[in-house]
């Protein structure tokens, strides 16, 4: 078993970057492997609750987070320097707070080095 | 040379034209064959799926990255995989895709072929390295 981390780092509207990220993830679940998700940068706005992206008309992408442990994804992780950038809290968060982890960037970096293999979004 | 090569499979996810993704993967895919690595694969996802499009007519003075790749994979037998969700809803189609779906053509390039995500996933578990080419 390999670990393989996926790191999410655009908006969740605008471009399909982070709706196909997700993607590419819950089909990653079917494969046994040890996966954890790590959101960054402009990715942590797809963790926002109450999205309502009807008007764009566009699927709510958050839909789905709540859903990940039961696709085997259940190592969560969210940079905490990327929230404070952006004004955000962990009680903003569409994910109860014992589906993730907030972690530093030293943190960020030693969950990298944790890693066989980055697949980055 | 590199004295131990390593397995690698490269994930494209940039257009070519739009991106520079597309055209640094293949420059680096040319590098590492060059060193003494193998490349086994290179999985296209996202918009940069329109590498294989066959219909695409570049100015004659610009790389034609579709033929490009198709070329590197023949020379050195590499995977070229395109993702099939990614392609479909882009319009990117193999014969039995077109006739599935019931559309009036096909536009998949030699040397590419349509699979799953998994394909993906493959990569990642099988090579020594895979490295992402984002938009």
């Amino acid at each position: 078993m390999k670990n393989l981390l996926f790191v999410s780092r655009h908006a969740p509207y605008g471009t399909g970057i982070a709706r196909e990220a997700l993607d590419a993830l819950l089909g990653a679940s079917a494969y046994g492997q040890n996966l954890s998700l790590l959101f960054m940068d402009d990715g942590v706005f797809q963790l926002l609750n109450a999205q309502n992206p009807s008007k764009l008309n566009q699927k709510n992408l958050s839909a789905n987070l709540p859903a990940l442990p039961l696709y085997d994804v259940e190592n969560i992780f969210v940079h905490s320097e990327s929230l404070r950038a952006r004004a955000l809290h962990a009680d903003d968060l569409v994910l109860e707070p014992k589906l993730f982890k907030v972690i530093s960037s030293q943190e960020v970096a030693e969950l990298m080095n944790q890693q066989d293999q980055l697949l980055s979004f | 040379m590199v004295s131990r090569p390593l397995v690698f499979s490269l994930a494209v996810y940039g257009a070519p034209f739009s991106a520079q993704a597309s055209q640094t993967a293949y420059a680096f895919a040319k590098a590492l064959i060059d060193v003494g690595h193998r490349l086994e694969r290179v999985f296209f996802y996202q918009d940069g799926i329109h590498a294989a499009n066959v219909l695409a007519v570049p100015p004659q003075d610009e790389e034609n990255l579709t033929e490009a790749w198709h070329s590197l994979a023949r020379e050195h037998q590499v995977e070229l995989v395109v993702c099939i969700a990614a392609a479909l809803r882009r319009g990117l189609l193999n014969g039995e895709e077109a006739q599935r779906y019931g559309k009036p053509a096909s536009n998949l390039a030699p040397g590419f072929e349509i699979a799953g995500l998994g394909q993906l996933l493959e990569a990642a578990v099988t090579s020594d390295r895979l490295i992402t080419f984002g938009a």
